[in-house]
């Protein structure tokens, strides 16, 4: 893997290049206004895809299934907000995170125990079981029509969720940054550490000793729990759910945004939506039928040449020039 | 008594029907992920061919019906083993993370170039009038057509299972299953005999993809929608068996059909969870013979 790919040894300090994700985002919020709720939108999925990354890069857990965390989080958002009557934000986010860490800590502690072709099928099945549920349980989720006539009420009582998104910009910008400190928090832990081990070889880790097996429902655990609230922030910035949410496909689309961006890196997971969902704005709309086919067409690239995604690219130039020098 | 006896017979005949065409759709699958290792979420791209190609030279071309059956086993064959000698080939060592993504990719070239050619809706299947109507059996009346798929299917299930099972090809197969290293080392072409088995396998999801095209819908998303039936049907059957996905194929059609009929509300959740149960009771699937 790459120099930063965590571990132990690995410095832990914040460097000066960290930072440039975040003047990013509030030089957005400043110039491009009118693009806020493609922002807000974007922050949502980097937070998704750095909970993905947790588990598929540094733990090595495969899986097609993530989205059963982020759809649960997104419809426990929406249900309280627009079935129980509960318009508190931060009520709701806390409730969507709890969500996933329950259904995350429930269903790894059951999955975890298997490996390779039985996992991947268990994920896929758990997130069908779940889709199966939401569509049919219609008087509380909406079925196929989705779940609308959610209320947010403002944000600690002051920021009201205003038409311009505004708000939603910020307060996504905001989880986002402690879900980004949780992760690096992770990442270069003695834990962090433990999950490389893992997925480079998992038997020398549990020949020395390491406890395996609960490393990696822990892992799972906090990945849902991350996940839980990226489909909550969703609900609060769209007001509504729609059952694609929960789709097979979703989870594939987000696997896409990882790779491209580069798996087992913590900015990967910034590059690829940023990349992606831009890249959806400007191009899908006009050429639905091009733009599954250029995905595919890029998958199929970035395994075939550059396994390292965006970042994989750039660490490969810049380590070039150097040694050119 | 009677009519609950009549709707018996009938879910379990249209059971046996759709597990028979899972079967044949999902042993090449099975086969690839035994004896290669490699994680192709991508076969059922191979189906929805053999189903293009079926009603495409049915209805543009007029080509009779048992040639066309024919052709989509041929020419999907054929097609698989340019793609898996220019991709798969390449990426036999690659992680499961890396397999995973690249037939996702080609998932998603497949339902864009599916839609841009023939559009959104459902494939219409015609078939000759010898397949249509009744079929007078034991004093019922059952659909010709499903009959066919069952008593074709079968054939074909016969004979894989005895080229598998009684010759030299077959052995050399289940040789490279077991042991690949020690299968090469006494003088197995391995490669070779992937593509050869690769192609077969797909050539198979072609065949079924074309007769069970009446059953399951041939239209752009297929290959994402019955993912979870074929990774569902390998997964319980256990992988690199023939006779484990056979069972499983047959459990899950015959469960598919009596839910849809007896339980509509629940959809396919009860298949689902029973999928779920039996991997946590045998991880390996029903048949599989790694823990």
């Amino acid at each position: 893997m790459s120099a930063h790919a965590g571990g132990y040894s690995a410095d832990p300090g914040v460097r000066r290049v960290e930072w440039l994700p975040w003047l990013v985002a509030l030089a957005a919020f400043f110039l491009l206004p009118e693009y806020l709720s493609l922002g807000a939108r974007i922050l949502i999925y980097i937070l998704y895809a750095l909970s993905l990354d947790l588990i598929v890069g540094y733990a090595g857990i495969i899986t097609l299934g993530h989205s059963a965390y982020f759809g649960l989080g997104a419809y426990v958002a929406g249900i309280l907000a627009a079935r129980v009557g509960i318009t508190d934000p931060l009520v709701q986010l806390v409730a969507a995170g709890a969500a996933g860490a329950l259904l995350g800590i429930s269903t790894g502690a059951i999955i975890l125990r298997t490996r390779a072709l039985t996992l991947l099928m268990l994920t896929l099945a758990i997130t069908s079981v779940l889709l199966e549920i939401a569509n049919k349980a219609t008087n509380l989720t909406g079925g196929a029509d989705g779940l609308s006539g959610v209320v947010i009420a403002p944000v600690l009582g002051m920021f009201r969720f205003d038409i311009f998104g505004k708000t939603a910009y910020l307060y996504c910008l905001v989880v986002l940054l402690l879900g980004w400190w949780l992760v690096r928090k992770i990442i270069y832990s003695p834990f962090g550490t433990a999950l490389t081990g893992l997925r480079e070889n998992s038997l020398r880790m549990h020949a020395i000793g390491a406890p395996v097996y609960w490393r990696l429902v822990l892992v799972y655990t906090i990945s849902a729990t991350l996940a839980g609230v990226a489909g909550g922030l969703l609900t609060q910035t769209n007001q509504f759910v729609g059952l694609n949410v929960l789709s097979f496909e979703s989870a594939g689309e987000l696997l896409v945004m990882l790779i491209l961006g580069g798996v087992g890196r913590l900015y990967g997971a910034f590059i690829g939506p940023l990349v992606y969902l831009i890249a959806q704005d400007l191009l899908a709309k006009q050429f639905p039928e091009y733009w599954y086919f250029g995905i595919g067409t890029m998958l199929v690239l970035v395994v075939m040449f550059a396994r390292g995604g965006i970042l994989g690219i750039v660490d490969g130039i810049l380590g070039k020039l150097r040694t050119m020098r | 008594m009677e009519t609950f006896l009549a709707s018996m017979v009938s879910v379990a005949f249209h059971g046996v029907a759709l597990g028979m065409i899972l079967y044949v759709i999902s042993v090449g699958l099975s086969v690839t992920m035994g004896l290669m290792g490699f994680a192709n979420l991508a076969h059922g791209v191979f189906a929805l061919a053999g189903g293009y190609i079926l009603t495409t030279s049915i209805s543009r071309f007029g080509v009779p019906f048992p040639l066309a059956l024919a052709l989509a086993f041929i020419l999907v064959a054929a097609g698989s083993v340019v793609l898996e000698r220019l991709l798969y080939s390449r990426l036999y060592n690659a992680s499961d993370l890396e397999q995973v993504l690249f037939t996702i990719g080609l998932i998603f070239i497949a339902v864009a170039v599916a839609r841009f050619i023939y559009g959104t809706l459902q494939q219409p299947v015609y078939l000759p009038d010898y397949l249509k109507g009744q079929f007078p059996l034991l004093g019922r009346d059952f659909p010709t057509y499903r009959v066919f798929i069952i008593v074709f299917s079968a054939v074909t299930v016969g004979l894989l299972w005895f080229g598998v099972e009684r010759t030299h090809w077959g052995a050399m197969v289940r040789a490279a299953v077991d042991n690949r290293a020690m299968a090469q080392s006494v003088g197995i072409n391995t490669r070779r005999l992937f593509t050869l088995t690769f192609a077969l396998g797909s050539g198979l999801a072609g065949l079924g993809g074309a007769l069970g095209a009446e059953i399951i819908a041939i239209q752009p998303t297929y290959p994402f929608e019955n993912l979870v039936y074929f990774l569902v049907v390998v997964a319980v059957g256990g992988l690199g068996s023939l006779r484990g996905p056979f069972v499983a194929a047959l459990l899950i059609g015959i469960a598919d059909t009596s839910c849809k009929y007896w339980l509509p509300q629940y959809g396919a959740f009860p298949i689902y969870v029973a999928t779920i149960a039996i991997l946590l009771w045998r991880p390996a699937g029903l048949f599989g013979r790694h823990a």
